[in-house]
């Protein structure tokens, strides 16, 4: 924890190299968000109610899903970005140094420009909090908590993934875009919208329902109270990806001298 | 104490004709080509030597550095470095040992290089009385207290070259890899190079292998060279068995490789 607490310092300092640039970033982070809101916005102008949902109930469902992504964005940027770390020779340094791996991946990429985003999610999320009428209890507080840690832990499985599928071949992962940046825009809505199949999917092969669906409903009284707990079973999500991980670094080829 | 038996890397490579119909061609049936990188390689080093690993580009040095130090796994062989495995004891190896790749950089690029140092020594648990007790000694050999407070992308590429050996050195490593350490640099910092590592080596009794193809630092470095063209061990032995009878060690080492079609 205190090596970490050190390689965030040097990140710091590294941004503050470039004061503008990270104030741009954020800014940039924060008006794509901001675009998403519009665009909620102006269809519930029109529209009262989605499957049941009104409108700030779909905002404090956004809010919660773009927090917890933006969350793992900060901090499993390094999986993210995977395939640079990989051919810059990156991961040949990590590989010499007498700690895990992951651990190290993790701490060479903390992406601080996205708190323009999570402050947006915040934004989002607390209005969503104050129209949703809410009757805010203890249970319900931490299971918000479960929440964005669950929320976050499934978006880092992802990053996990992507960065796996890099051992393998370098080029060509646009697809996995679908599940990372695709699930923060659909995250926009209940899971449920989509259809019973996609809420299926979502439930027993990618668990975004765990950490969206479900645990809102229990927020807004409508679900059993189990449903609350559902974001820690999500973090089992994890294991695969982790497996998957293990065996690429036993593939690693380096990326010449 | 290293050693190295009959190692084995092969790499795939896809590979394809010029042209937009055969690029078609290979989205839908890949071809590979197998290369062996290290094809039965073996020697042994003894603690406190100074090694010169030497061959033209592709030869397979690098794999081999890569493999010392537990970044690739081999598919066949043996490699023992005091008594551990490097890819299987990756953790406890690499506390062990320095590495300097020449062409890339450890060093933080936007920070000060003493930041960079600071977390070298969180990384590897070095007491702060070693860290101190290095930091002065390394300093003083390599000439760095006026770097130290420079961002490293502000430094030239000799002051680099030397924030970088004395990066490698922080933790006390009993063996050092450098991957081609003077690739680049002028004069100055060449000779300046080549003295720290002469006298890193008597002093502290660090074992030193080096990636090089100016003769030069092998020259003025080492006695002992193992040569290596195409996956082999062509040439283990002293600089004389190649420059003897010719004017310098470059015209030896070029007349050596094209007796050998490599």
């Amino acid at each position: 924890m205190k090596l970490y607490g050190k390689y965030f310092m040097i990140h710091l300092k590294s941004i503050m190299e470039y004061k503008t640039s990270f104030l741009f970033s954020c800014m940039g982070q924060f008006l794509v968000s901001f675009n998403v809101f519009l665009g909620i916005y102006f269809m519930f102008r029109r529209f009262s109610h989605v499957e049941g949902f009104t409108y700030s109930e779909v905002l404090l469902c956004y809010g919660i899903t773009l927090l917890e992504f933006s969350l793992a964005e900060a901090f499993a940027r390094g999986f993210d970005t995977f395939s640079s770390i990989v051919s810059q020779g990156e991961f040949d340094r990590i590989l010499v140094r007498p700690r895990n791996e992951i651990f190290q991946v993790l701490a060479s990429r903390i992406e601080l420009s996205r708190m323009g985003r999570m402050l947006q999610a915040v934004v989002l999320f607390v209005y969503g909090i104050r129209k949703s009428g809410i009757h805010w209890t203890y249970p319900k507080a931490a299971a918000v908590v479960l929440m964005l840690f669950g929320g976050a832990m499934v978006f880092s499985g992802f990053f996990v993934i992507y960065a796996s599928i890099c051992f393998f071949t370098i080029e060509g992962l646009e697809f996995m875009n679908i599940f990372t940046d695709g699930a923060r825009e659909y995250g926009k809505y209940p899971v449920n919208i989509y259809g019973k199949r996609v809420l299926q999917l979502c439930t027993f092969v990618v668990p975004y329902a765990l950490i969206q669906y479900y645990p809102l409903l229990y927020l807004l009284g409508r679900g059993k109270p189990y449903y609350a707990l559902l974001p820690l079973a999500a973090c089992l999500f994890l294991i695969p990806c982790l497996m998957l991980w293990k065996i690429g670094v036993r593939h690693y080829v380096s990326a010449g001298s | 104490m290293i050693t190295m038996q009959n190692v084995c890397k092969t790499y795939k490579v896809s590979k394809r004709d010029a042209g937009f119909s055969s690029a078609l061609k290979a989205l839908l049936h890949r071809e590979y080509e197998l290369i062996h990188a290290l094809d039965g390689v073996s020697f042994t080093i003894s603690e406190g030597e100074m090694v010169g690993y030497i061959g033209p580009n592709g030869a397979g040095k690098s794999s081999t550095i890569k493999i010392l130090s537990g970044i690739l796994t081999p598919e066949e062989g043996t490699c023992q470095i005091n008594g551990l495995t490097p890819w299987k004891n990756r953790i406890e190896h690499v506390r062990n040992i320095g590495v300097v790749f020449g062409q890339r950089t450890q060093l933080w690029w936007d920070v000060p290089v003493i930041d960079s140092f600071e977390l070298l020594k969180e990384i590897y648990r070095i007491s702060d009385h070693t860290y101190r007790r290095n930091l002065e000694q390394l300093s003083e050999m390599l000439g760095l207290s006026e770097l130290l407070k420079t961002p490293a992308r502000q430094l030239s590429l000799g002051q680099r070259m030397r924030c970088e050996i004395a990066a490698s050195l922080l933790h006390d490593p009993k063996i050092l890899f450098l991957d081609e350490p003077t690739i680049g640099l002028d004069a100055v910092s060449k000779l300046a190079v080549r003295d720290f590592i002469l006298k890193l080596n008597e002093e502290k009794k660090t074992t030193v292998i080096l990636t090089t193809h100016d003769m030069q630092d092998i020259e003025a470095l080492t006695n002992r060279i193992i040569l290596i063209g195409k996956g082999r061990i062509l040439l283990d032995g002293t600089i004389s068995d190649i420059s003897s009878g010719f004017n310098s060690t470059e015209e030896g080492l070029a007349a050596f490789y094209k007796s050998h079609n490599i």
